[in-house]
């Protein structure tokens, strides 16, 4: 198994990752298999966010059908992409 | 079932039937099948020398649609990038997935589960499992591989669909909604105990 330790336990309130550092996303998108409680604990547990943010992701991802989880370098990005296939969650990482 | 539950000192704890323990270690089981059989050489890269040092591995997606979902595509609108993303770190996910499958066999054979008695009606054993850290991450894992894995097999593409399905009036399938509900049931317990 290979989780990195959670690099970013807090991010800026805004939904839109915009920035020139940050130039690639990984989304999660929303399967009718998951269970909402597990979601939350993989994006609590794998990128180290609060209960509030991890909810707020996880119904984002429900209602939405995808929802930005993380944002970074590219290599970074991929980790947590196959992080999340390990979790048996539907990632995918694009440019932002 | 008695669901998971964390005990005071130790890991998280339940009890499954004989026959549920069973079923966890044969689709498991046939969750492993399906990923071992993907990784046999045929699939590998022509290379051998990337072959040799494990930096290789399939480059196009499964055929197989639950293997399509067990191993997805990391770029969804680049196929190029998906297929050079998919030969490097196919393999370390497919193994990974398999060592999770191999630690929830172990742990239900640890809580005696014997795998190679053939079922019989005239004795159920109890199978008590305690789960350490490490085992509690695969379970979690290997639990949502397999309703993974049920799901596609069974046409559930969305939350309608399962409803559907309960009402099915071929025996097959509404037996398999029962056990891919059960399968969720014991992930929830299983996520709830660890709050």
């Amino acid at each position: 198994m290979s989780n990195p330790a959670p690099t970013e336990v807090e991010q800026p309130e805004s939904d839109v990752f915009i920035d020139v550092d940050k130039p690639w996303v990984v989304i999660v998108w929303n399967d009718p298999v998951n269970l909402m409680s597990y979601v939350v604990y993989v994006f609590r547990s794998y990128f180290g966010y609060t209960e509030e943010k991890a909810k707020k992701l996880m119904m984002q991802v429900h209602g939405e059908g995808r929802a930005v989880v993380a944002s970074g370098g590219r290599e970074e990005m991929e980790r947590h992409v196959q992080a999340m296939h390990e979790y048996g969650l539907w990632a995918t990482l694009e440019r932002s | 079932m008695k669901p998971f539950k964390r005990r005071k000192r130790g890991g998280l704890y339940a009890v499954f039937e004989e026959n549920e323990a069973r079923m966890i270690v044969n689709l498991v089981g046939q969750v492993v099948e399906l990923l071992a059989d993907r990784t046999t050489p045929e699939e590998s890269s022509p290379d051998p020398l990337a072959a040799m040092v494990g930096m290789s591995g399939p480059i196009m997606p499964p055929e197989d649609p639950v293997l399509q979902r067990l191993l997805p595509d990391a770029y969804r609108d680049d196929p190029e990038e998906a297929m050079e993303f998919r030969r490097l770190s196919e393999r370390s996910l497919s193994s990974a997935k398999m060592m999770n499958a191999e630690l929830v066999m172990g742990s239900l054979q640890e809580g005696g589960l014997d795998i190679d008695r053939v079922e019989t009606d005239t004795q159920s054993a109890r199978i008590e499992v305690e789960l350490n850290d490490i085992e509690v991450q695969a379970w979690l894992r290997s639990l949502t591989d397999v309703r993974l894995a049920v799901a596609v097999r069974l046409g559930i593409n969305d939350e309608e669909d399962l409803m559907l399905l309960a009402q099915s009036d071929d025996e097959a399938v509404s037996t398999m909604v029962d056990v891919y509900e059960w399968l969720g049931y014991v992930q929830e317990t299983l996520v709830s105990a660890l709050d």
